[in-house]
C-alpha cells in the first residue's frame, strides 16, 4: 500500500527518487513547450493554450489516478499531503502569482526548464523570484496574519462543495473538454486559422473518447470507504451475511485462559463506552483505522483470532463484513455484542427453575467467569489506539 | 549557433500526451513518495541557506527562518524539493540537447523592449516569490498537486492564479503582443 515513503523508501533513497522524478519532470515540461516565455502567456494573450491543455489534462489524470489507487486500497490516503486551506492567503498568493505570471513570462518550474535550455530572460526570472522569496521572508511578521488568517484545515474540495467525490470528478473532466474546444475556437480565430478546431478525424474521435471514458470512470472509483458502507448499511444486509460468530462463552474463557495471546480484540465502541468498561487487552478502533496503512496492519498478524467488539451485534457484522470485503481473515464477531456478553457473564443471574447437570455446569462457568472477567477488567488498562499514526510527509511547494 | 532556416526548432510534444505524461509522473510520485511535485520550495530552500550562511544571527533570531529550521530537521538544502528541482534543471537540458533547443536567448514579446523584458522578468520573478510563500505553493506545488489530491486550498489558489493572471493580462499586453 502506498505511500512507499517511508516505509519502503527512506533516507537517501529518497532523495535519489527526488532526483529522478526531477529529471522526468524537467523532460516532460520542457518537450511540452514551458521553456518559452511567449508560449507560456500565450494562454492569456490566446494565441496559444498549451499551457491549459498540458495543465489540465495532467490534473485530471493524476486525480483519477489517485481515485482509482484509493478505490482499489493501494494508496492510504491518509498519509498523503492535502495541501491545507488558508482563504485569504490562496486569494491574496493566487492574484499575486497571477500578476507575476503575466509580467514576468513564467511560474517557478517552468523558469527552471528555460534556464536549463539556456534562456536568460528565465535566468533574471529566477533571481526576481529569489529577491521575493526574502522579501517574504523578512517581512513575515507584515504578512504572517494574512499568512494564517481562516484556517480550514485539510478540506477536499467535494467536501468544501458538498457533493460527491465521483461527481466532482466527473464535472471536472467535462470541464476540461469543454475548456479544450472552446480554446481551440478561440486560438484559430486570434491567429486567423480558419481550418475548423475540431475535426471528424481519427485522432479528435480517439482524444473525445478518451475523454468520456474519463468522465465516466469517475463514477466506477467511487470512494471505497462510502461504497462499502453503502452495501452494508442496505436494509437487512448486515443480518444475513454469513460471518463467523463466536459465543459469549467461548469469548470469556478465551479472555481467562489466552496463554498464547491468539486474542485480537478490535474494541469498536466510542471512545465514552470504553471508559466505563475496559476490554482487558482491547485494540481500540475505528471504521477509519481498517482503511489506514499501519492500523489495518494489525489485521495481518499470523495465527491472531480476530474479535469485532462493539455493544450491538450490528455494528460488529458492518465492520466484519467490510474488513472481509477488504481482503482480511480470520475475522470473528462476538455474538450478540458486549450487550449479551454483559447479561450472560458479567452481570450473570441464573434462572430458578433450570437444575439440569449441563445447565448446572454453564452456571458454576459462567459464574466464575462473571468474576474473574470483572476483576481483568478492574485491571484493564484503558485500551490504546491501534498503531501510532504514522507522519504525514511535508508537501508543499 | 547555426544560422538561417537550417535550424528549425523541433515541435513540442502533442499537448494531450505530454499532459497525460505529466499526470502519470505526478500520480507516481505521489504514490511514491506521499506528496505532489513543487518548485517554489527549492527558492525558499535555497533563500533560507543563503541567509543562514550569511547572517547566522538575523537567521537565528527572525521567526520565518526559525519555523523553516524547526520543520526541516537536516538543513535547509537536504531537502527533497531542492533535489527535485536539480533534477527538473538536468531533464530540461537533457530535453533541449535531443531537441536542439540548447543556446543562450533572451525571449520576449515583438513590440517590448530589452530593459521592459527585464524589468517585467526580474518584478515577475520577485511577485512569485512572495505569492508562492503566502498562497503556499506555486503552480506545481498547489495549483496542480493540488489538483491532483483534490485540495481544497490547492484548487483555490489555482483559480486564483488563473483568475489574476487574465485580470492583469490586458494592462501589461505591452510586453507580449
Amino acid at each position: 500500500m502506498g505511500p512507499l515513503v517511508p516505509d519502503i523508501i527512506s533516507g537517501n533513497l529518497n532523495f535519489i527518487a527526488a532526483l529522478l522524478i526531477g529529471v522526468l519532470f524537467g523532460m516532460v515540461l520542457e518537450q511540452a513547450g514551458f521553456s518559452s516565455t511567449r508560449k507560456l502567456v500565450g494562454l492569456f494573450y490566446g494565441y496559444d493554450f498549451t499551457v491549459l491543455r498540458v495543465f489540465f489534462t495532467a490534473g485530471v489524470t493524476a486525480m483519477l489516478g489517485v481515485i482509482a489507487l484509493e478505490h482499489f486500497g493501494l494508496l492510504d490516503l491518509s498519509l498523503v499531503y492535502i495541501n491545507p486551506t488558508f482563504v485569504w492567503a490562496a486569494v491574496a498568493g493566487g492574484l499575486i502569482m497571477g500578476l507575476g505570471f503575466v509580467v514576468g513570462g513564467f511560474c517557478p518550474g517552468t523558469s527552471f526548464c528555460a534556464a536549463a535550455i539556456g534562456k536568460t530572460d528565465a535566468m533574471v526570472f529566477i533571481a526576481g523570484a529569489f529577491a521575493g522569496v526574502l522579501v517574504f521572508a523578512e517581512g513575515y511578521p507584515l504578512f504572517e496574519s494574512l499568512y494564517k488568517a481562516a484556517p480550514w484545515g485539510n478540506p477536499r474540495i467535494f467536501e468544501t462543495l458538498g457533493i460527491s467525490q465521483s461527481m466532482f470528478a466527473f464535472l471536472l473532466v467535462i470541464v476540461a473538454m469543454l475548456a479544450f474546444w472552446t480554446v481551440s475556437i478561440i486560438e484559430n480565430k486570434v491567429n486567423g486559422v480558419k481550418e475548423k478546431p475540431v475535426r471528424f478525424t481519427p485522432y479528435y474521435i480517439a482524444l473525445a473518447s478518451a475523454g468520456i471514458l474519463l468522465a465516466g470512470s469517475a463514477f466506477i472509483f467511487t470512494g471505497r470507504k462510502a461504497s462499502l458502507l453503502k452495501t452494508v448499511n442496505a436494509p437487512g444486509f448486515a443480518q444475513d451475511y454469513k460471518l463467523e460468530t463466536m459465543t459469549p462463552d467461548e469469548f470469556a474463557y478465551r479472555l481467562m485462559n489466552d496463554r498464547e495471546n491468539k486474542l485480537q480484540i478490535m474494541d469498536f465502541r466510542p471512545e465514552e463506552e470504553r471508559k466505563k468498561m475496559n476490554l482487558p487487552g482491547a485494540t481500540a478502533y475505528t471504521l477509519d483505522n481498517l482503511f489506514e496503512k499501519a492500523p489495518s496492519r494489525a489485521l495481518l498478524f499470523r495465527g491472531k483470532i480476530n474479535v469485532f467488539a462493539a455493544e450491538d451485534e450490528l455494528t460488529e457484522r458492518k465492520m466484519a463484513i467490510i474488513a472481509e470485503k477488504m481482503g482480511f481473515k480470520r475475522i470473528k464477531v462476538l455474538q450478540g455484542g458486549l450487550n449479551e456478553f454483559r447479561e450472560q457473564i458479567l452481570n450473570f443471574k441464573p434462572a430458578k427453575t433450570a437444575s439440569k447437570f449441563e445447565l448446572e455446569n454453564t452456571y458454576r462457568f459462567r459464574k466464575k467467569a462473571g468474576r474473574e472477567i470483572r476483576e481483568l477488567i478492574q485491571k484493564a488498562k484503558p485500551s490504546g489506539p491501534a498503531t501510532r499514526k504514522l507522519k504525514r510527509v511535508l508537501g508543499g511547494c | 549557433m547555426k544560422t538561417g532556416n537550417l535550424m528549425k526548432e523541433t515541435k513540442y510534444m502533442n499537448s494531450y500526451l505530454a499532459g497525460f505524461l505529466l499526470g502519470l509522473l505526478l500520480l507516481a510520485t505521489i504514490f511514491i513518495t506521499g506528496r505532489g511535485l513543487g518548485a517554489s520550495g527549492a527558492l525558499k530552500s535555497l533563500t533560507v541557506a543563503a541567509v543562514e550562511a550569511a547572517a547566522p544571527a538575523h537567521a537565528g533570531a527572525a521567526t520565518f527562518y526559525k519555523d523553516y529550521a524547526a520543520d526541516h530537521s537536516g538543513g535547509p538544502l537536504k531537502n527533497w524539493l531542492v533535489f527535485e528541482a536539480i533534477g527538473v534543471l538536468l531533464g530540461a537540458f537533457i530535453s533541449g540537447l535531443v531537441s536542439d533547443r540548447l543556446g543562450f536567448k533572451f525571449e520576449k514579446g515583438p513590440s517590448a523592449t530589452t530593459r521592459m523584458r527585464v524589468a517585467g522578468a526580474l518584478t515577475g520573478g520577485l511577485l512569485w516569490g512572495v505569492g508562492a510563500q503566502l498562497g503556499r505553493g506555486c503552480t506545481s506545488g498547489a495549483a496542480l498537486s493540488g489538483m491532483a489530491v483534490m485540495s481544497t486550498g490547492g484548487i483555490m489558489t489555482m483559480v486564483f492564479i488563473f483568475a489574476g493572471a487574465y485580470g492583469f493580462a490586458y494592462f501589461v499586453r505591452k510586453l507580449w503582443i
